[in-house]
């Protein structure tokens, strides 16, 4: 198996820890994955939300690059990367006013766009191209004992629910069962991290912050896993001013790919594992009982 | 052929409609035109050809004229051929020799130039003119219609068309599914607007239904052949075991106190699973019949053999309880076929959005329902399934209704039940209620007084399509309680409404076996699975078969007041055609020249009403004009060319593309 791979600004800054686990995993799994020469920044939702035309053509020539380089598949890991990329790829389909813009564009740079390459997410890779069976195949540790909540974030899944359901995906919580891992109900796997606001506006995108944790360590979470370089900051790194305006709410939150690494028995300063605020740790405890003592957890419900 | 013989005279008259025609064809010309084609002795323009003078031009043009043709180039023949042909016959010719031309639907109405169409209606017009010589005198068919009548279905509908005919001193037979009558009508508490109580007016005509002597009722049994054409329907009827021989037992409920289960252990499907019942039961007190059933699937004895059969002995002389009864399988003969076999409700679960399944507070409308009633499983005292009594109540409109994701269209009865649920709720509880709705859809008798009653006694009405249900607590009140997020469209701002119990106005959809019926009765389905009505305004209650009718919500979602209104239709074609005794049948069926038949067979499965079986003593293919429909799949298909189809015979066909192609502007 192998796939383009575009790692985008966040895996090289804050998002550090997802790269360091995922070309591991990916490479002890036997995926190939090359990585695009000469990509730029994917403009993210910020550019987007300014001028659509741009932030297309600044998308899209990463897209050229990659069918130029022959490059099948593209794997896009960051949660903005990949829904940028892809709503570039939809646009060009869609609008065929945008569309000429951006080939007009792209040939001034000697590139052409045909928009076919998929733009593939690693979950979706995990799940629909290495499949369950292949991964657990791999499993030396099995996860037992921990208690995840799967955080997959506002942008994988939607507006383009390509490959999970866009209100109750499942594709990561089918991954942590498979790890050995068990997965607590918790309702909020799709609602917003706060993303920026946590620095702009932090009363509001804070509050968001410590609900999620709130509400994980509610249900009887020993982890969250997520998908996403901006949520894994911002559930990480504010539990200080979380604890100062509400109560604390300490928990550690993960990439999905450092899990997999544990899981497959790699070391975990080779998954970035260091790297995390919040110090994440395999609980000691039996696999049935809630690691976090003292916190209510919430059964799953009879009918 | 035979028709050469005679001189053709023609008469050919095309109709204005008003300006409905003449405002886009130059019906003068057209009429001009014709004049000078071969054959036509008169040809006239006139305002109304539909109307008295219309018709009565025709009849002095054959008298004057000695016309033995008539063309009418007017609306579209679904709507008038019959007038004409009528008129032709009464001017003393045969029907059959007179042809419509339609250049309203297929011209005028679509036509953007004048021209243009002023020169399609004389294209068709001469088309026309060609076939007509080579009509055929051609006469029409009786089929006798047998008194018996078959309704399937024992809701309400099914319920009321039975009692109608029977009423009427028809034969019925009434065919169940379920172990008992009634249908969902028996699991409402009351009815909306007036508030009835659902039971107290079902169950009287349950109980008709049961003793009348007309009506052969058939519980746990289902239709599975319907073979045969309109007034001679040949239908087998599949009844299961109930290993209880319904006329010795009397109903004293003996036996399920008797149980070897102590206490009632499975879930009983007339409380929705709310309730719990024996292997031997009976669905509800009022059941018809009034005879207890046992449910093979949990009863010991018939699981496993090893029993001490308590209920036998309970049962005692009677000796109603046999466990080695077996499925039946019963012929019938019936000349008409009433199909009402119902809806099924929306599963929440298709929408993970509102919790159910999740949430063990989150309930159906139809649990509400049985919750509510006072022979439900509290007694109608309102306590969730975690035992709390809700301090709030959110009622969710158009789950599974108006929405894309799932069905599109609008149930029609659920923001009526809504506002009776939220009544009953309020009478039953303290809780505050709140309706979430997009629309309140209150179009019928009573029904927006109801809805203002509501409004007076204090109900919230939020409008706005409910975001989500879930557990998730934003403030510490919330804890603990369920959550309803939502977009309050007329305040403009989102909100949370933390509330006890959530109850879900599920929409109705066709029964999960729509389709498998549709091709039983040979019947049609819309786009949506509702089965289909011949005409939406103007034969609501017909179907494309002859002699099948639809009663009740298998059409469309509809309250009982048009349920029962529509039963009562289906049950008056029903008479109207049983009391004239017979059929009229077109004549436009198809039939094999047995000399060119080689007996290949393939006709046979392509013929959609299964009108073409195979005489195996003459070794050919014979079509049963009763059944055939004259859709000429078979005519079209037939390698030696051996099947004719009358009115479309080969002869008057190509005629008619020769004059369609002569046309010369």
């Amino acid at each position: 198996m192998k796939y383009g791979y575009f790692p985008g600004c966040s895996l090289r800054g804050t998002g550090r820890a997802y790269e360091a686990s995922l070309l591991p995993v990916f490479r002890h799994l036997g995926i190939q994955l090359d990585e695009l020469e000469d990509w730029n920044c994917c403009g993210a939702t910020a550019y987007m939300s300014i001028d659509e035309t741009s932030a297309c053509v600044l998308a899209s020539r990463n897209l050229a690059l990659a069918e130029k380089a022959g490059h099948a598949q593209l794997l896009a890991p960051c949660s903005a990367c990949y829904l940028v990329l892809n709503k570039a790829k939809h646009y060009f389909h869609e609008y065929p006013a945008m569309t000429v813009q951006v080939k007009r564009a792209l040939q001034r740079g000697g590139l052409a766009y045909s928009g076919n390459t998929p733009v593939r997410h690693p979950l979706d890779v995990l799940i629909h191209d290495v499949g369950l069976e292949a991964i657990r195949q791999k499993v030396v540790h099995p996860l037992k004992g921990l208690r995840v909540a799967c955080y997959y974030g506002c942008q994988i899944v939607r507006p383009y629910a390509t490959f999970d359901d866009a209100c109750e995906p499942t594709t990561m919580d089918q991954l942590m069962e498979a790890l050995g891992a068990t997965v607590v109900r918790w309702p909020l796997k799709t609602k917003c991290c706060g993303g920026s606001l946590t620095g702009t506006i932090p009363e509001a995108g804070l509050r968001l912050v410590y609900i999620l944790c709130k509400e994980a360590l509610k249900r009887g979470a020993n982890v969250i896993a997520t998908v996403c370089p901006l949520c894994q900051f911002n559930l990480d790194a504010y539990h200080h001013d979380i604890r100062r305006r509400w109560e604390d709410v300490r928990i550690p939150t993960v990439y999905f790919t450092q899990l997999m690494g544990v899981a497959f028995g790699l070391r975990p300063v080779d998954l970035g594992l260091q790297r995390g605020f919040v110090p994440f740790q395999m609980p000691a405890s039996p696999p049935d009982e809630p690691a976090v003592a003292g916190k209510p957890v919430v059964a799953p419900p009879t009918r | 052929m035979a028709t050469h013989c005679e001189e053709i005279r023609i008469g050919f008259y095309v109709c204005h409609c008003g300006h409905n025609i003449a405002a886009m064809v130059d019906c003068e010309a057209v009429a001009r035109y014709a004049r000078k084609l071969p054959g036509v002795v008169v040809s006239r323009d006139y305002r109304y050809m539909c109307s008295d003078p219309g018709q009565e031009l025709i009849r002095q043009d054959v008298r004057e004229h000695r016309l033995n043709r008539i063309v009418v180039a007017a609306c579209s023949p679904l709507l008038h051929e019959h007038t004409f042909r009528t008129a032709t016959e009464r001017a003393g010719l045969n029907p059959f020799h007179c042809q419509m031309v339609n250049i309203r639907e297929h011209n005028s109405w679509v036509a953007t130039r004048k021209q243009d169409a002023t020169r399609k209606a004389k294209s068709l017009a001469q088309a026309a003119i060609h076939r007509v010589r080579f009509h055929k005198a051609l006469q029409v068919q009786r089929v006798s219609i047998r008194p018996e009548v078959l309704v399937v279905g024992g809701g309400i509908a099914g319920i009321h068309a039975a009692l109608t005919l029977a009423n009427a001193g028809k034969k019925v037979f009434l065919v169940e599914r379920e172990a008992t009558i009634g249908g969902h009508m028996a699991k409402f508490d009351k009815t909306f607007p007036t508030l009835d109580c659902s039971a107290c007016i079902l169950t009287p005509k349950m109980s008709a239904v049961r003793s009348h002597p007309n009506i052969t009722l058939w519980t746990l049994a289902e239709v599975t052949q319907v073979e045969g054409f309109i007034g001679n329907y040949r239908v087998k009827v599949r009844r299961s075991p109930r290993y209880v021989l319904e006329d010795a037992c009397v109903g004293c409920l003996e036996c399920i106190d008797a149980c070897v289960y102590r206490s009632p252990k499975f879930p009983d499907a007339f409380n929705e699973g709310l309730g719990k019942r024996k292997p031997i039961y009976i669905p509800f007190p009022q059941a018809t019949p009034k005879v207890v059933l046992i449910d093979p699937a949990t009863c010991l004895n018939l699981k496993t053999g090893k029993c001490k059969q308590t209920c036998l002995e309970a049962c005692g002389e009677r000796q109603a309880i046999q466990f080695n009864q077996q499925e039946r399988l019963e012929e019938i003969e019936v000349g008409t076929i009433i199909v009402a076999t119902g809806f099924k409700t929306f599963d929440p679960r298709r929408q993970p959005l509102y919790g159910y399944g999740t949430y063990p507070n989150v309930y159906t409308s139809l649990e509400i329902e049985r919750l509510v009633n006072a022979s439900g499983p509290t007694g109608g005292e309102v306590v969730a399934r975690d035992g709390r009594k809700p301090r709030a109540i959110g009622i969710i409109h158009c789950v599974g209704s108006r929405d894309r994701k799932t069905n599109v269209w609008c149930s029609r009865v659920c923001c009526m039940y809504s506002l009776k649920l939220a009544h009953l709720l309020k009478e039953h509880s303290e809780a505050e209620v709140y309706n979430f709705y997009i629309d309140i859809r209150a179009p019928g008798k009573g029904y927006e007084e109801f809805y203002n009653k509501l409004l007076d006694d204090g109900v919230h009405f939020i409008r706005g399509r409910v975001g989500e249900v879930t557990d998730w607590a934003m403030t510490p009140e919330e804890e603990g309680r369920l959550v309803i997020r939502v977009e309050d469209t007329l305040a403009g701002c989102v909100r949370r409404i933390p509330v006890d119990m959530v109850v879900l106005a599920t929409g109705l959809e066709p029964q999960p076996d729509a389709q498998a019926v549709r091709r039983l009765f040979n019947m049609s389905c819309g786009g949506d699975g509702w089965f289909l009505e011949r005409h939406p305004k103007l034969a609501p209650v017909n179907t494309f078969a002859d002699g099948v009718y639809l009663a009740g919500c298998c059409q469309g979602p509809k309250d009982i007041p048009d349920t029962v209104a529509q039963a009562g239709a289906a049950a008056a074609e029903v008479l109207s055609l049983i009391d004239k005794g017979y059929v009229e049948q077109e004549p436009n069926t198809a039939y094999v020249r047995d000399e060119d038949c080689s007996g290949c067979k393939s006709c046979i499965p392509l013929c959609p009403y299964n009108a073409i079986t195979f005489a195996e003593d003459r070794q050919k293919a014979t079509i049963n004009e009763t059944l055939c429909k004259g859709c000429g799949t078979c005519v079209a298909s037939c390698p030696s060319g051996s099947i004719v189809q009358r009115l479309f015979e080969d002869d008057e066909v190509f005629a008619e593309i020769e004059g369609m192609l002569a046309y010369d502007a």
